[in-house]
């Protein structure tokens, strides 16, 4: 057995590595580096302002036949919702009795349209369109909501300078924000 | 701990139970006095009773190996998971923990609840890899081999969805109905601390970006202040590797926020200064005010408890001694204390916590009570170690009206009939 002194300057030898904010040496030498390339094929994340989002475009009008084709099954022929959400209407809604929320009402980013176009839909088949239709197929979902024109193509940056209607309404969580007394007695 | 005339009356009770008590021993209690299902048509068999010898005593039984994967016994069948028989579609769907038939705090893997958006994946564990990337010194990728390598933990959690139950009528009829997106295990893995100090963390890391392997690439933010603390990688549950529906062969688990966030079948954390802002966490599991503005990032599940026996659902076989009992959790620590009302909410009395008492899992309460076969409304709240109290259902209506979805931690008053039925006091 180490003595005690040895094991605590072991320990702490240890503890410092391992705490060290950005050591170049892995602490366990676990797994391997992964490549730029590997990287590239899996990062599909893209963020509010954008950034990552391919290169391509797409028109309302491409985006409505693959609407037609592969989304209105699910959410209906102009987006009113069915087995999947409506993605359609509902700006104006939010702080009334019958709230709406979709795409064009709730959503404070349009970048996250396509990212979650391309990850997740259609649902029976995602990662299955091209860049170009994904651009198309959102282009479509906007210019249902009105927040772009029946003639417009949408690559990259106009997808990026659109600003959502409903972008100011997030706010952090106030939580807790409900007081029970925790009366014990004749309550 | 409670206030000196809460611990009298808590001995008054005891001292009732005790004498009202011995009385029925013979009574209720032993001739199938459990709440609960009525019993089954075996047990009215007499040939199987006192003063017979029972079939099962006759005969050897089902030999070694029958059951190379133990399952519970065929009396239970009627304990499975609650799913609704007319959801539109089952692959974004989610499927209920039946509470009322557990006992104690730890959730059997087959009855954890399910929420999943695209599907359960069949995942080869060979062919799994997690990737670590973004704001890092050294980007990697990581095999379940290589998981498995790292220093590992165990820790009992519970987990719950946030949409458990949301605020609109009609509301459940049992508990599992009203807050069975709610389960409890032991989790092994590795801190998730740990694997990003595997590549070390860049000046500017404030989120961590986790991504499920499904069919849906389920993407959450992670703050970096959790991911530091009590976040795990885990890969088994309850002993045995993870279940195709909780994430195999590997899942993110950070305790006391949100269930969506606990990113299963976990394949890349991206290292980001900033949340990604995915669909999750801007259209969904966000919560929409009455002023039309809406919450985001709210991560944490807020303290909560409910009666599961008696509870909706269930009869009591007769008036006399009942065991009141139930579970208590809180996302921001452990329950301090649980109290429970037999007389509509108008009087309040501190139950018994059944240790071990853990941060961010269920805990068990009970309470001896005797029911005097009147109509009468019993329920439970929790308060936690923040001293934050449950809510009622209205008082959370009154401050964040019933759009707001997610995140209901309300009471839920169970009513029961002078015939013994239980049912929602709510509904
Ligand atoms: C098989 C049915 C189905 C098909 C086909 C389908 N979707 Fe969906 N979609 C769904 C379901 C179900 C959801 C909700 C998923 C969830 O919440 O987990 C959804 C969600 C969405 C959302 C998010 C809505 C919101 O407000 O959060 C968008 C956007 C979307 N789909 C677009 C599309 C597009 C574009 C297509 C065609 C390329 C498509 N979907 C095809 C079923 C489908």
């Amino acid at each position: 057995m180490p003595s005690r002194e040895s094991r605590i300057a072991i320990f702490t030898a240890f503890t410092l590595v391992c705490l060290a904010p950005a050591q170049a040496q892995s602490p366990y030498g676990i797994g391997r580096v992964a490549t730029p390339a590997e990287i590239a094929g899996w990062n599909i994340d893209i963020d509010r302002e954008g950034d990552n989002l391919p290169p391509g475009s797409g028109s309302v009008s491409h985006g409505r036949e693959i609407f037609d084709q592969q989304c209105a099954a699910c959410h209906g022929a102009r987006g009113e919702g069915g087995i999947g959400d409506r993605l359609v209407g509902g700006q104006g809604t939010l702080a009334t009795p019958k709230p709406v929320k979709t795409v064009g009402s709730y959503w404070p980013y349009a970048p996250t349209l396509f990212d979650y176009i391309r990850r997740a839909m259609p649902q029976n088949a995602p990662e299955s369109l091209s860049n170009d239709d994904v651009y198309a197929v959102s282009a479509y979902i906007l210019s249902l909501n009105g927040l772009l024109p029946a003639d417009a193509t949408l690559d990259a940056k106009t997808l990026s300078s659109i600003k959502m209607p409903n972008r100011g309404m997030f706010v952090g969580d106030p939580r807790p924000d409900v007081k029970n007394p925790a009366c014990m007695r004749g309550c | 701990m409670s206030e000196p005339t809460d611990i009298n009356e808590d001995m008054r009770t005891r001292r009732r139970f005790l004498r009202e008590g011995g009385a029925l021993v013979s009574g209720v209690v032993v001739a199938g006095g459990l709440v609960g299902r009525k019993a089954s048509a075996a047990t009215d068999t007499a040939e199987n009773l006192p003063p017979n010898v029972p079939e099962w005593m006759k005969t050897p039984g089902d030999p070694m190996g029958s059951q190379p994967y133990g399952t519970p016994s065929s009396f239970e069948k009627a304990v499975v998971k609650n799913i609704a028989k007319d959801l539109p579609q089952y692959l974004s769907a989610s499927g209920r923990t039946p509470l009322q038939d557990l006992d104690g705090i730890i959730t059997p893997n087959g009855l954890f609840y399910e929420r999943h958006h695209a599907g359960v994946p069949t995942i080869d564990p060979a062919q799994h890899r997690l990737m670590l990337h973004g704001l890092v010194n050294k980007p990697l990728i990581f095999d379940m081999d290589d998981i498995r390598r790292f220093p590992s933990e165990s820790h009992i959690y519970f987990l719950e969805c946030s949409g458990n139950p949301n605020y609109k009528k009609p509301y459940g009829k049992t508990a599992s109905d009203l807050v069975g997106l709610l389960s409890c295990a032991e989790w092994t893995g590795v801190s998730l601390k740990l694997v990003l100090q595997e590549a070390g963390l860049q000046a500017g890391a404030k989120w961590v970006v986790a991504e499920g392997a499904d069919a849906a690439a389920l993407t959450r933010s992670v703050p970096i202040e959790k991911c530091l603390d009590d976040a795990m990688l885990v890969y088994s549950q309850n002993g045995e590797r993870l279940r195709p529906q909780q994430g195999y062969p590997l899942r993110l688990l950070l305790p006391g926020f949100e269930g969506n966030m606990s990113v299963k079948w976990l394949r890349r954390l991206r290292v980001a200064a900033e949340p990604t802002y995915s669909r999750e966490e801007t259209s969904k599991y966000t919560d929409l005010m009455p002023d039309g503005s809406a919450r985001e990032f709210t991560f944490y599940m807020e303290a909560k408890s409910i009666i599961t026996r008696p509870s909706g659902g269930q009869q009591l076989s007769a008036p006399g001694f009942h065991e009141i009992s139930g579970i208590a959790w809180s996302g921001r620590g452990k329950v301090k204390r649980v109290d429970v009302s037999v007389d509509d909410g108008k009087t309040w009395q501190e139950a018994r916590l059944q240790e071990p008492v853990l941060t961010r899992a269920l805990t068990r309460f009970r309470l001896p009570w005797h029911w005097d076969g009147k109509p009468v409304v019993i329920q439970s709240r929790a308060i936690d170690e923040t001293a934050y109290v449950q809510p009622t259902l209205a008082e959370l209506l009154a401050v964040r009206g019933e759009d707001y979805y997610y995140h209901n931690n309300a009471i839920w008053p169970w009513h029961i009939a002078a015939d013994g039925e239980v049912t929602n006091a709510l509904a």
